[in-house]
C-alpha cells in the first residue's frame, strides 16, 4: 500500500511546514516530502485546497470496552475516531472491570490491533478506581499504559492522591486528574447559576472544579509528578494553572471542545445530550477559557467522548447519564469556534489537537509531517460547511451536543498506520 | 377576552405571556360558581380521556384535579407509579407512549424530575399539564394562589408577595415568581441563606434573610413548607432553630398590615413554619386557595381542550364549550 499526495498543503509547526509539497507514503511511513515527486502510488489524493495536518490525537476518550459494548467498543469508537480525523486515542480506564491490571490493558490493545487503529491506554490511579489503595502501575506501564487516571471521580483522598502522584512520578506515567470535588458536586447535574435557578435543576458550582484543581497543583508542586487537568471548564481553573504554569509547577490541562462552544442557556429543554460532566458554564467562562487557549495555558483540546445509549439518555434530564460523544465533531468544532472566529491560528491547532498531546504521552515521530515519521495523518478541508446529524455518526451512540449545528471545517481523510480512510464528500466513508 | 389560547400544554409560567396568564385567571374566576351549584358538573369536557399521571405521591393537588375534570365530565384515568423510570428499566418516554397509545387527550403529569413534562410534551400528542415537576414549576398551583390574591386584594399588580422557607426546592415559589412578576407585582423571597437559589435575584425578585424586615410590607406571605427529613444536606441545623429565626407567629405578625394574607400550598407543619394560631386566624387565606384550586384546573383543562381540538379541526360543541352552562 502506498499513497501519494498530490500538491497539497502541509502545515507541520513543529517541523516548521506550511507549504504545498507532494508526500509520498510507502508501508505506514512517509518516504518523501518534495515538490515534486514522480513515483507511483497505488492511492492519490489531490490537494484540492485541503490541507495535510499532523495526525489528531485524542487526550481522553471512552471506548467503554470492556464491559459497555453497547454503548461503544473499541471498533466503533476506532471508527468514530477515525471519521474525525484521529490517528490515535488514549482510552479512559473506567471500563467494568476497569483497567488497572495487565489483563484489561492487554485486551484493549488487542482489540485496537483488530481495529487497525492506534490506542494508549490510561489505566487507572487507585485499583478498581475505588480511591483507596495505588493501583499496580509499574505493570501498568509494562503493559503499556501511557497515563493513569481515575477519570469519571476525583481522587477524594488527598494522602492517596500524593502517593499515587510520587509513585507516577517513577515511570514518566502523566497523572490525568478528574477535577471536580466530589462533596461539593454531589447531585449536580448542571453548572450552578442563574440557569440552574431558572430551571429548578441542582447545580454544580464553578468551586467543585476549582478546589479540585488547586489540590492537584499543590500535590504537582509537592510531588513533582506531571499532572494534567482533564477537561476545565471554569474561568477560575483556567487562572489557577495559568498561575501554576508561571510558576514553574509540571502541570498541563485540556478542555473540551463543547466548553468553549456551548454555555448552559442550551438546556432550557431539558435536553439530556447537553448533560455531561463538568456541565456547561457561562460566557464569562468561554471567555477564560479562550484566553487560555490563545495565550497557551490550555495545551489540549482533547474530546472526552462519552457514547451512551439513546435509552439511556431517554430518561429525566437528573437521571441520565452524563457525557456526550466528541470525537466526529472536535475537529469541526475547534476549526468553526477557535479559527474561522480568529481566536487560534490553524497551527495552533494543530498544537493542540496534535502535537502536544503526543509529546504528553512520549510519543516520537509518531504524527509529524517528516521524512521517515510514521504515516498518521490527517486531511482536512477548513472552510467546508457542513451540518451534524445523528445519522452520519460512526459511533455507536448518537449523544451529540453538537446535533443540528453547522460546523465549518471538516476532515476528508485519515490516514492511520499508512492506511487511508477517505470522508470526503466524493468518497465513501471506510 | 383578548387573547387566544392555543397550546396544548401548560408546562409551567416562565415561558407564558401576561396575556395567557390573565386568560386563565378570568376563566377560572367563570368557573367558579360551577362548584356552588347543587349539580356540580357541566358537559364542557364530555368525551375527552384525561388521565392523571403521578410519578410522586400527591394527595391534594390529585384530588384536586379529579374533581376538577369530572365536574367537566371528562373520562379519567389516575396512574401513579412512584420513583424515576429509571429504576423500572423503561424510559419515560415508552412510559408515555404508552399513555399515548390508549389515545388519551390530555395528561396531567406529576414527575420528581425536573423537566420531564417539557421532555414528554416534544414528543407525544396528547396535552400535557405539569401538575409539579421536581423543584421546577409547579404553575396550577401558582395560578390558584394569584386567583386567591386577585379575589382578595381585587389586583396583583403593585402587590408585595413574600415567600417564606425553602426556596430552593421549592416548584411553587419558582412557578409564582415567573408569575407574579409577569403581572406587575414584587416578589421577597425570605429563607436560610442556604435554601434560596443562586442569583435569584436575576429573576426579578429581591432576597432577603430578615424575615422580621419583610413581615412589615408585605401585601401576602406564602409560606413553604419545611421538611427536614428530606433533606440530603445539613442546609440548617435544627427544626427548633428554622421555627425561631423564620417561623410565622401571631407575635411576629403585629407589624404586618391590617390585611395581610397568609398562604400556604400545604400539607402545613403546624408548629414549624407557622404557629397554629396564625394558621386558624383571620389573616388565613389557606381553605380559599384549596377551593381555587378547582377552578384554576377547571380552567385550564377547558383552554387545552379547546386548543386540541381546534388543532384536530373539531367542531367545537358551543354549549360544552360554554363555561357558563
Amino acid at each position: 500500500m502506498s499513497i501519494l499526495l498530490h500538491q497539497i498543503r502541509a502545515v507541520d509547526p513543529k517541523n516548521r511546514l506550511d507549504d504545498t509539497v507532494d508526500v509520498f507514503i510507502e508501508k505506514g511511513r512517509i518516504v518523501s516530502i518534495g515538490k515534486d515527486l514522480r513515483v507511483q502510488a497505488t492511492e492519490k489524493i489531490e490537494g484540492d485546497g485541503r490541507v495535510l495536518l499532523p495526525g489528531l490525537i485524542d487526550l481522553h476518550t471512552h471506548f467503554r470496552e470492556p464491559g459497555f459494548e453497547y454503548k461503544e467498543t473499541i471498533a466503533t469508537g476506532s471508527r468514530s475516531a477515525l471519521r474525525g480525523g484521529f490517528v490515535a486515542c488514549v482510552s479512559m480506564p473506567n471500563t467494568n472491570p476497569p483497567c488497572d491490571n495487565q489483563s484489561v490493558v492487554a485486551a484493549v490493545l488487542r482489540r485496537a490491533e483488530d481495529a487497525r487503529f492506534n490506542v494508549f491506554p490510561c489505566g487507572t490511579i487507585s485499583k478498581g478506581r475505588q480511591g483507596k489503595e495505588i493501583s499496580e502501575m509499574a505493570e501498568l506501564k509494562e503493559a503499556g499504559c501511557v497515563a493513569v487516571s481515575d477519570d469519571g471521580d476525583f481522587v477524594q483522598n488527598s494522602l492517596l492522591m500524593r502517593h499515587a502522584m510520587e509513585y507516577a512520578s517513577m515511570f514518566d506515567l502523566l497523572v490525568i486528574s478528574h477535577a471536580i470535588d466530589g462533596d461539593l458536586a454531589r447531585g449536580g447535574v448542571m453548572n450552578e447559576g442563574r440557569m440552574s435557578t431558572v430551571l429548578g435543576l441542582k447545580g454544580s458550582p464553578n468551586a467543585a472544579e476549582e478546589i479540585a484543581v488547586l489540590r492537584d497543583i499543590s500535590l504537582a508542586k509537592l510531588t513533582r509528578a506531571r499532572l494534567h487537568v482533564a477537561h476545565i471548564s471554569t474561568e477560575g481553573a483556567v487562572k489557577l494553572i495559568r498561575q501554576a504554569k508561571g510558576e514553574g509547577v509540571p502541570v498541563t490541562c485540556e478542555v473540551t471542545p463543547h466548553h468553549f462552544s456551548l454555555t448552559d442557556e442550551t438546556l432550557t429543554g431539558y435536553d439530556t445530550n447537553y448533560k455531561m460532566n463538568p456541565p456547561l458554564r457561562t460566557g464569562s467562562d468561554i471567555r477564560e477559557i479562550l484566553a487560555g487557549l490563545k495565550d497557551g495555558t490550555i495545551d489540549v483540546i482533547a474530546t472526552d467522548h462519552a457514547p451512551h445509549a439513546a435509552e439511556e439518555k431517554e430518561h429525566e434530564f437528573s437521571d441520565a447519564p452524563f457525557g456526550v460523544i466528541g470525537l466526529e465533531t472536535a475537529f469541526g468544532a475547534a476549526m468553526t469556534e477557535l479559527y474561522h472566529r480568529g481566536v487560534l491560528s490553524l497551527q495552533q491547532i494543530v498544537w493542540k489537537l496534535a502535537l502536544k498531546p503526543a509529546e504528553l504521552i512520549g510519543l516520537q515521530d509518531f504524527n509529524e509531517i517528516k521524512e521517515g515519521g510514521r504515516a498518521n495523518l490527517t486531511v482536512v478541508a477548513p472552510d467546508e460547511e457542513w451540518e451534524v446529524r445523528s445519522a452520519d455518526f460512526a459511533s455507536r451512540s448518537k449523544n451529540s451536543c453538537f446535533i443540528g449545528r453547522r460546523l465549518r471545517g471538516k476532515v476528508h481523510y485519515t490516514i492511520c498506520k499508512g492506511e487511508p480512510h477517505s470522508f470526503s464528500r466524493e468518497g465513501v466513508p471506510a | 377576552m383578548t387573547v387566544a389560547w392555543t397550546r396544548k400544554d401548560l408546562l409551567g409560567l416562565r415561558d407564558m405571556s401576561r396575556e395567557e396568564i390573565e386568560l386563565i385567571l378570568d376563566t377560572a374566576a367563570s368557573f367558579k360558581e360551577i362548584s356552588t351549584r347543587s349539580i356540580k358538573k357541566v358537559p364542557t369536557l364530555r368525551g375527552r380521556t384525561v388521565v392523571n399521571f403521578f410519578f410522586e405521591p400527591s394527595t391534594r393537588t390529585r384530588a384536586s384535579f379529579e374533581i376538577a375534570e369530572k365536574r367537566l365530565s371528562a373520562d379519567t384515568l389516575n396512574f401513579s407509579s412512584s420513583g424515576s423510570s429509571m429504576e423500572k428499566g423503561e424510559t419515560l418516554l415508552d412510559t408515555a407512549k404508552n399513555i399515548e397509545a390508549l389515545k388519551v387527550d390530555l395528561i396531567v403529569m406529576r414527575h420528581s424530575a425536573s423537566g420531564a413534562p417539557h421532555r414528554l410534551a416534544q414528543h407525544i400528542r396528547p396535552g400535557i399539564i405539569n401538575a409539579g415537576d421536581g423543584t421546577n414549576e409547579h404553575p396550577t398551583q401558582a395560578l390558584l394562589d394569584m386567583l386567591t390574591l386577585m379575589e382578595n386584594k381585587g389586583r396583583i399588580e403593585g402587590l408585595h408577595v413574600v415567600f417564606v422557607g425553602d426556596i430552593l426546592h421549592s416548584r411553587v415559589a419558582r412557578s409564582n415568581i415567573w408569575g407574579l412578576t409577569k403581572l406587575g407585582a414584587r416578589v421577597t423571597v425570605c429563607g436560610p441563606k442556604t435554601l434560596l437559589p443562586v442569583e435569584v435575584e436575576k429573576l426579578g425578585v429581591r432576597m432577603c434573610t430578615d424575615v422580621d424586615e419583610v413581615i412589615a410590607d408585605a401585601d401576602a406571605i406564602t409560606l413553604l413548607r419545611i421538611q427536614l427529613e428530606r433533606q440530603q444536606e445539613p442546609f440548617f441545623p435544627s427544626l427548633r432553630e428554622y421555627t425561631k429565626t423564620f417561623g410565622i407567629n401571631r407575635d411576629r405578625l403585629k407589624r404586618a398590615k391590617p390585611d395581610l394574607l397568609i398562604m400556604h400550598p400545604g400539607p402545613i407543619n403546624r408548629g414549624v413554619e407557622l404557629s397554629d394560631d396564625v394558621a386558624n386566624g383571620p389573616f388565613s387565606v389557606i381553605l380559599d386557595q384549596v377551593t381555587n384550586g378547582i377552578a384554576v384546573r377547571m380552567a385550564v383543562l377547558y383552554l387545552l381542550s379547546g386548543a386540541i381540538a381546534k388543532e384536530r379541526n373539531e367542531d367545537v360543541d358551543p354549549i360544552a364549550s360554554d363555561p357558563g352552562r
